[in-house]
This record gives structure tokens, C-alpha cells and sequence, in this order.
């Protein structure tokens, strides 16, 4: 059934379809060999890896190529898949295959301790997530686009729930699970309001509908639930925390980095692409729904005391930002502010880039520190850079880079956005001008507190003294991890160092969605996206000149004075009893941001008694969302469902009155 | 363009010879205030001369993190003193980073000396940090809010377009700079770990959060970060008079400008630096958990300059 692919295909989607397949088959190939662990570990993941940048190849070719397409012999009798490669998909391929590779590489070596039976179907459901979120970017119908993201969705379902064995991940995998198809159902619907009654599902058949403004709305309402549900746009963010650090490291790093990204797409296709007009106040709904996301992820990341915890609430906060971004360029591309829109939209893509890169980087990362140390929990960790350096300087690229700093990838794309703001006055809604310093504040608050954030996550974990015996032990990852990580951090520092060319690359895409490009007023060394004498910044100038200055510091101190160094006890204002308890734990550290920001949580506490010979504290500030409109839609829903079991009587004269019944009405109906 | 080459090192050079300078004229000033008898304004050199002379003595538990950050802090101070006009309008390196990239720069520094406080493990050195990154997590934001008042202003991020700009002016009164001038004040004052934030004469553990993250630090690796200290004093300084006081600095080609430019520079950082001490001297250090208050105020002050450019000066 599967087309038959000519030897040579010449069209990028071809070839994008064919590692598909490749991916589909690879996964199926684990099952038989998992005789053998080993070749799944040296064989599959590897050859995965290669398909990643395939991906990645195709999507690089696809931004330039004019869009292709492909109609494939599957699907619905009358309904075809139809594929479609254009530059936003493309783009979105070589987010992909880019943090892909880096992470299957590691994979090969990550998951080498685990039992056969379960790898294999790890390795399954791997290829099978990969292969559907390719397919998701692909799509060109409708049909083929919730396929696609339900084999996305189930796959990472069971990728979440590897360890089922663990009651709270079963939990976590079901929340997950629920939340991904309310989401799923609104974006049935979305697609149902596109189609204009026509019958015709192709995106084709979308883009050419005009739809009303009051029902374009109403599409974009639905489709910004379903994909935000997607993204873990608060308030139905409440999975994402739960089911990301669930997930084994590698897996978590391809759901925060690349799973997230595939909603921020069906976002950007839906209201650019397939919505014919855009009404100024979605993008303000979208500001400040991002807003808010961005600040209430950032704060619960601050007083996160499990790693993998932290940062996916952490991703929570980017996807805030990145959902920000998409709220400006619409508000600039409904406002008739093409050039401006184009930025936005550049910074945009540039933060969902960048953070593909280092959310997967840091993830894998604590994939490492899981494998070597078996702990989750950072009040259990510290002083690993002394065990594992080469995790911990990558790492401490991938945090610096998140934390939004300088010559960095995340300080490009933060500069980007902060230059929109800047450059906004003259909208023609006056209430926006007004609205926009606050949102600049915002974000510059959000950046700010992700440095609080990373020094915490990596001064945690990383530094200080190990705060449990156990640590000692700890070994370094083998070299296919270091490679996955190496990879992504290489990703980190070359995106940082030369966004003008980044930014020239991105133009196509900017080009299809804003119908404006981007022009880089400057050399490939300065980044000017306006005019040189607006802004500019020049990383590797920058970057350049600290290492100049560095090594002549280094040199001079060296040469004049003298490079002794004695070792001792640490000093400490010369307390003499000191060990690793009396620094600061997670709790403490996230302490100062938990009491400036306890209204929005719910703190659990419990104190030891002060008489008490081993004094234990535990501590956990909780989302309130949770307890405030969770709690109460389950409660109503468990409600419902009583009311519904009355029903069930067990005897079936009852049950054949209700059949009764029903046809009663169908033939009343029918009639 | 060679001139400009030759001026932005200059002036980079003098602003990291001079900067302990204004360390000690603060010093001496707050001695006199409190009626003291004052050390000599060379004190800061002394110091630092003896603490490159001595031994490095690094606890057993320091990773290569803790001996790289002074350096790596001190190049961060260098840069941002090389981007900010102090003496001349032309710098041929100010377009590789902008004002935003400015805060970077600061962020970068201060997030290494947080790692490196952390880096040893003792009770003080994360306290410190913390501490450290909860005064920068308002200050950085409020910093950033500040430019972009002067930057709605001119139309720009660069420091030389909005110096030109605000100094070339026909004499206008910007309210949204009075309030952003007031936010920088409080904001130079918290990130240069002065009263009423921080205090830099006190190693008592419950006032101290930059004296914490350093105290593992010696010889050499405690001067330049003494170094660095004095650097970013000076940087917020000249910041602080380029934005607000920007009269009489030489603007492009005006090499003539220069000496009166350093006369008038040398001016304004003396009396800059009489009023830091007095204003240090008056005023008492708050409680930590009054900071955030304190940084909120300046947070909210420069959001609100930047709304009223919005509503009365567009």
C-alpha cells in the first residue's frame, strides 16, 4: 500500500517522506532485535540519528526550494494524505533533525543499561514519535494533520510511561494523556470551522475559503486552546511539569525542545496560513496569554527542587515568550506594520530554535546526572563538576544560554524581541502603546529571572560540595552522550555567534508568513536587523574582545606577579564545623522568589520540631491553578459521571429498555 | 577611524586605571562625612598591589569555575567600561553591543560570580548568590527599562546615538527621564552593593551579599574582583552621566573637545561620587526582604517613565 517511491525522488518532500518510512521502519526493526540490546543501542539509535540529519538535510533544502507536494495512496478512500513542503515546515524540519540528532546520538548510549524487552519498545515508540512529528510539519490536509498528531500524542504517551511501574508516573501519563486530547478535540473542531462546509479538508481547500471574521475568530480561539494545550500555555500547562521530567532524559529533551515547537507550527499555519484574515485582538489575547505564561512558568521554575522538574517549567516559560512573539506579530501584522512583523516573527523563530537547542541539551544533561547518580532531586546533589566535567562545562553553556546571556543563542533572540518593543511607537490603537512597556517589562522580567533560575539549577546540582555520600561515586557519561551533548551546545554557540546569518537564512520563512523580509542592514559580522544606526550587536566582536582581554589579563597577571596557589580548608568567615547540609538546598535557594511570589502558589511545609535529633523539612510550593480550576472540573466531571452511572443497573431489562428507547427517538428523528 | 581606534582604547585603558581612583575618593569622602579620619585616595591601588603580591590560597573543593570567574568577571567589567562614552562620542567598537547587550554583559559577570560563590560549597557562599540574584532579578529588568526610556527617546540602542542625541539636544525637559534618572539611581546603588542595599564595609552574615560571594577569594583572584568592583562603579558612573548629564562630552571628530571632555568628566565623577558617599552616609541599610521593595519602587519608576514617553512625548 505504501507509494512506491521512484529511485531518485526529486522533490524535498519525497525525500522527506522517504525518512519517514526509514524512521517507521527502524522502529519496527527494533522489535525483532531485541535479542540483542546491544545492536539497539549501537544500530538504531545511530541509524535514527542519521535520519535526524537527513531531516534536517531536506528541511535545509527545503527553505530555499520553491514549496513542493505529494499526494501518498493512504488514508481515507476519498481523502488522500496530502504532504506539502513549504519554508515554515522546513524550518520547523531542521529544528528537528537538528536537536534530534543530538539527542539519538546520545540515546545510543543512554539507554544501554536498560532490559532488552523494554528498550526495544522504547525504541519503537521513539521512531514512532519522531517519524510523527515529521509528519505533523508534512501534512497538508487536515486528515493527515490529526493523524499525525495522534500518533505524536500516543507515542509520547507511551515514551512518558516507560516507567510504568511507578504509580506517579502512571499519573503523570494519564494527565498527559487527557489534556493532549481535549486539546486534540479543539483542534478537530478548528479544522471543522476552516473547512466552510465544503467537504474538502486539504489545506488547499482552507486557505482558499473565505471565512467570516466572526467565525475565523471563532477558529482561532479553538485552535490557540488546542495548540496551547499542546504548548503548555497556562492554564493548561498543568501536564507539562508533570509528564516531561516523567519521561527518560532523552525523551524529555525531544518533547520540550521539539514536541512544543510542532503547536508553535500549527499555530503559525493556522492564523498566517490557512486563516485568510487576522483581527487585531488575537494578538493581544496571544500577548498576553504568553505574558503570563512566561512569568508563571519562570516563578514556579525558581522553587522546583527535582531537576528535570525545573526545567520543564522552565520550557513553560519560553513557550510564554515564544507565544509573546506570536502575539506582537500579529498585532504588527494586523496593524499594516510589515517590517516590524517580520522582526517579531524572526525573534520568534529564533527562540524556538535556540531553545530546541538548549532545553535539549540541558535535559540530556540531566539524563547524564540521573545515570551517574540514580537522583532527581537536587537537594540529594552538588559538586558533580568535580566527577563529571565534561556534562557540567556543557551544561553550563546550555544554562548560560538560557539564561539569556551574551554571546550566546538565547541573548540573540531576546535582543530581537526587545528591539519589537522598541521600535513600536506609532501603533494605531492607542491602547496597545500603552500595553507595551508593561509587556517589555515582562519579558525583561522573565529573562532575568531565568538567570536567577539556571545559577540555581546549575549551583545546585553542580557546584558546592556533594551533599550526599554516594555522590563520590559518580562517573562521567560515555562518549556517545558527550557527543549528543557536544552537538547541542556546538548548536548553542554557533547560533549565538552569527545570527546575521541566521537571520538571512530565516528570510524565506519570514517572506511566506509576514510577506515582508527581514534585511540585515550590515556585514555577516553585525547583527542590525532595523539600520545600524538603530541597534546593532556583533557577537563575535563581542565575544573576541572578552577572550582578548581575558587571556591578556590572564598573561599580564601571570607575567608581572606570579601563578602560586596553596590549597586549603575553605575559609568561611572561619566557622569551623562546616559540611555539606549548611549549603543552601533547592527549597533555600528558591526561598526569596517563593515569598515574594506566594500568592500564586499553594506551600506545603512541614518543620521539624526543634527538639528533634534528626530534624527533617520538607517543603513544596504547588501550582494553585491546580487546586482553583482543576480540581474543580474534576470534581464536576466525577459528578457527572456519577449521575450518568445511575444508569447502569446491571440488568438487562433495563438495557434493552434503553435500546428501546433510543430507537424510539432515532425513528421520532428519522422520520 | 584609526583616531577612533586609538581614542576607545584610551579611553577603555583610562577607565580601568582610574577606576579605583573614584573607589577611594568615595571611600575618603564617606570617612570625612562620618568624621573619621580618611585613608589616602591611592588606598584602593595599595590594596590591590598586596593582593596580587600574595599567595593564592583555594579551598581543597574549588573546580576550575571558581579560579576562571575573576578573570572572566573583570574582562566583562573591561568591556562595558570600553562601551560607554566616558570621554568621546566616537567609538568605533560601540555598534558590536548595544545597551541591551550592556545588561548582558552585567548579567553575565554577576551570574558567574554567583557560580563561583557557589563553587565551594560553604553556607555563606550560596547565601550570597542567592541574595545576589535576588537584588539582579528586579535591578536587571529596571536597568533595561531605564535604556529604553533614553533609547523611545532617540530612536536608537546605541550608547553614542542616544549620548548624541540627549547631549545635542535643544534644551528640552523629558519628565519620563526624571523618572528613569531616579529608577538608575536606586538601580546603580543596588547593583554596586551600596547602602541602602548592601553594605561593602560589613562581614556580618546577616547584612552582607557581595562581601559573601567573595569571601573564598584571595591574592590575585580577590584583586581582580576588587578590580572589577571598582570597574563597575566607575561604568555606572559614567552610564549614569552620559544618560543625564551628558554636557561637554566630545562628539564625533571634536578630538579639540577632549581635554575640556576630561575636565568636565572628572567634574562630574567627583561630585557623583560626594553624593554617593552622602547619600550612603544619611541612610540606613534595609532589611533584605525590604530590597525587593526598594528595587520594585525602581523597577515601577522606570516602567512609568517609559509610559509617560508613551503618552505625553510621542
Amino acid at each position: 500500500m505504501i507509494a512506491t517511491l521512484p529511485v531518485l525522488p526529486p522533490d524535498p518532500v519525497q525525500w522527506a517522506w522517504g525518512l519517514v518510512l526509514f524512521w517507521l521502519a527502524l522502529g519496527f526493526s527494533a522489535l525483532p532485535l531485541q535479542r540483542s540490546p546491544r545492536a539497539l543501542g549501537r544500530l538504531v539509535f545511530p541509524a535514527g540519528a542519521l535520519g535526524a540529519l537527513g531531516i534536517a538535510g531536506v528541511g535545509m533544502a527545503g527553505m530555499v526550494l520553491p514549496a513542493s507536494t505529494a499526494i501518498l495512496p493512504i488514508g481515507l478512500p476519498d481523502l488522500p494524505f496530502h504532504l506539502r513542503l513549504d519554508a515554515l515546515s522546513a524550518f520547523f524540519m531542521v529544528l528537528l533533525g537538528g536537536a534530534a540528532f543530538g539527542v539519538s546520538v546520545y540515546a545510543s548510549g543512554y539507554f544501554r543499561s536498560m532490559a532488552p524487552g523494554p528498550l526495544a519498545l522504547l525504541a519503537l515508540w521513539y521512531h514512532l514519535f519522531l517519524a510523527g512529528m515529521v509528519t505533523v510539519l508534512l501534512a497538508d490536509d487536515a486528515y493527515a494533520f490529526m493523524v499525525a498528531w495522534e500518533v505524536m500524542a500516543l507515542s509520547s504517551y507511551f515514551l512518558v510511561t516507560t516507567d510504568h511501574k511507578i504509580p506517579a508516573i502512571r499519573s503523570a501519563g494519564f494527565l498527559y494523556l487527557l489534556i493532549a486530547h481535549v486539546g486534540a478535540v479543539a483542534l478537530l473542531l478548528a479544522f471543522g470551522v476552516l473547512h466552510g462546509g465544503h467537504g474538502d479538508y486539504t489545506f488547499d481547500a482552507m486557505r482558499l475559503a473565505q471565512t467570516p471574521p466572526f467565525w475565523a475568530s471563532v477558529a482561532f480561539l479553538l485552535a490557540l486552546f488546542g495548540f496551547g494545550a499542546k504548548a503548555g500555555l497556562v492554564p493548561m500547562h498543568v501536564w507539562l511539569p508533570e509528564a516531561h521530567p516523567a519521561a527518560p532524559s532523552p525523551v524529555s529533551a525531544l518533547m520540550s525542545g521539539v514536541m512544543l515547537k510542532t503547536a508553535i507550527y500549527g499555530l503559525l499555519r493556522v492564523s498566517f496560513d490557512l486563516l485568510d484574515v487576522q483581527v487585531a485582538w488575537w494578538g493581544t489575547l496571544a500577548l498576553a496569554l504568553g505574558l503570563v505564561t512566561a512569568l508563571y512558568g519562570v516563578i514556579f521554575a525558581a522553587v522546583q527542587s527535582d531537576m528535570k522538574r525545573l526545567l520543564a517549567w522552565s520550557s513553560i516559560e519560553n513557550i510564554g515568550i515564544i507565544v509573546a512573539a506570536f502575539g506582537l506579530t500579529l498585532i504588527f501584522a494586523t496593524d499594516g506594520k510589515g517590517a516590524l512583523a517580520a522582526l517579531t516573527l524572526t525573534a520568534l523563530l529564533y527562540h524556538a530554535l535556540n531553545h530546541a537547542f538548549f532545553k535539549g541539551l540541558l535535559f540530556i544533561g540531566t539524563g547524564s546526572v540521573l545515570h551517574a547518580t540514580g537522583v532527581r532531586h537536587m537537594g540529594h546533589l552538588g559538586g558533580l563538576m568535580r566527577f563529571m566535567p565534561w556534562t557540567a562545562w556543557l551544561v553550563l553553556i546550555g544554562a548560560l544560554a538560557i539564561a539569556g546571556l551574551p554571546p550566546l543563542n538565547g541573548f540573540v533572540s531576546e535582543w530581537l524581541l526587545l528591539q519589537a518593543f522598541l521600535l513600536t511607537p506609532g501603533l494605531t490603537q492607542p491602547y496597545l502603546n500603552m500595553v507595551i512597556p508593561v509587556a517589555a517589562a515582562t519579558v525583561a522580567l522573565a529573562a532575568a529571572l531565568a538567570a536567577y533560575v539556571m545559577v540555581k539549577f546549575f549551583g545546585v546540582v553542580f557546584l558546592g560540595q556533594p551533599r550526599d555520600p554516594a555522590l563520590l561515586e559518580a562517573h562521567e557519561a560515555g562518549w556517545p552522550e558527550r557527543l549528543g551533548m557536544l552537538w547541542l551546545a556546538a548548536g548553542c554557540v554557533l547560533l549565538g555567534l552569527f545570527p546575521a546569518l541566521v537571520i538571512g537564512w530565516l528570510a524565506p520563512v519570514v517572506q511566506l508568513l509576514t510577506g515582508e523580509t527581514l534585511v540585515n542592514d550590515a556585514s555577516w559580522l553585525l547583527l542590525a536587523p532595523v539600520s545600524s544606526e538603530r541597534a546593532s550587536y556583533a557577537p563575535l566582536i563581542f565575544f573576541a574582545v572578552v577572550l582578548t582581554v581575558l587571556l591578556l589579563t590572564i598573561l599580564w597577571v601571570r607575567r608581572v606577579y606570579h601563578g602560586r596557589v596553596r590549597r586549603s580548608a575553605p575559609w568561611d568567615c572561619g566557622y569551623p564545623e562546616q559540611d555539606a547540609r549548611m549549603q543552601d538546598s533547592a527549597e533555600g535557594f528558591g526561598q526569596p522568589i517563593r515569598q515574594i511570589f506566594e500568592v500564586f502558589m499553594k506551600v506545603e511545609r512541614e518543620t521539624p520540631d526543634p527538639f528533634s535529633r534528626t530534624p527533617r523539612y520538607r517543603g513544596a510550593s504547588l501550582d494553585k491553578l491546580w487546586f482553583l480550576l482543576y480540581e474543580p472540573i474534576a470534581r464536576v466531571a466525577g459528578w457527572l459521571s456519577d449521575q450518568a452511572a445511575r444508569l447502569q443497573h446491571g440488568r438487562i431489562q433495563w438495557y434493552l429498555i434503553y435500546s428501546f428507547a433510543t430507537l424510539i427517538v432515532l425513528l421520532v428523528f428519522t422520520r | 577611524m584609526q583616531a577612533g581606534i586609538l581614542l576607545q582604547l584610551a579611553q577603555t585603558l583610562l577607565a580601568i586605571l582610574l577606576a579605583p581612583l573614584l573607589m577611594g575618593w568615595v571611600n575618603q569622602c564617606r570617612a570625612w562625612l562620618q568624621g573619621r579620619s580618611a585613608p589616602p585616595i591611592t588606598q584602593p591601588y595599595r590594596t590591590l598591589r598586596k593582593l596580587f603580591h600574595k599567595d593564592a590560597v583555594i579551598a581543597h573543593t574549588a573546580s576550575p569555575l571558581f579560579r576562571f570567574a575573576p578573570y572572566m568577571i573583570f574582562a566583562c567589567m573591561a568591556l562595558a567600561a570600553g562601551i560607554v562614552p566616558t570621554l568621546a562620542n566616537d567609538l568605533p567598537f560601540s555598534p558590536a553591543a548595544d545597551v541591551i547587550a550592556l545588561v548582558g554583559i552585567f548579567a553575565l559577570a554577576r551570574v558567574f560570580l554567583a557560580l563561583a560563590a557557589m563553587d565551594i560549597g560553604t553556607s555563606f557562599g550560596t547565601l550570597g548568590a542567592r541574595r545576589e540574584m535576588l537584588v539582579s532579578f528586579l535591578a536587571e529588568p529596571a536597568l533595561l527599562m531605564v535604556f529604553f526610556t533614553a533609547s523611545l527617546i532617540s530612536q536608537s540602542t546605541e550608547l553614542p546615538v542616544i549620548v548624541d542625541t540627549l547631549a545635542h539636544q535643544e534644551f528640552a525637559i523629558y519628565p519620563s527621564l526624571a523618572f528613569a534618572a531616579v529608577a538608575f539611581w536606586m538601580i546603580s546603588v543596588a547593583e554596586n552593593a551600596r547602602i541602602p542595599v548592601d553594605n561593602p564595609a560589613t562581614h556580618l552574615e546577616l547584612t552582607m551579599i557581595h562581601e559573601a560571594m567573595i569571601l573564598e577569594y584571595s591574592a590575585r583572584h580577590l584583586a581582580l574582583i576588587e578590580w572589577a568592583v571598582a570597574l563597575k562603579l566607575f561604568t555606572y558612573s559614567a552610564l549614569g552621566i552620559a544618560l543625564f548629564l551628558p554636557w561637554g562630552i566630545a562628539g564625533q571628530g571634536e578630538l579639540g573637545m577632549l581635554p575640556l571632555a576630561l575636565v568636565a568628566m572628572a567634574g562630574k565623577l567627583l561630585l557623583g561620587g560626594a553624593v554617593l558617599a552622602f547619600l550612603e552616609t544619611v541612610s540606613a541599610k534595609v532589611r533584605l526582604f525590604r530590597a525587593p521593595e526598594f528595587l520594585g519602587t525602581a523597577f515601577l519608576l522606570a516602567v512609568l517613565g517609559m509610559l509617560i514617553h508613551f503618552l505625553l512625548e510621542v
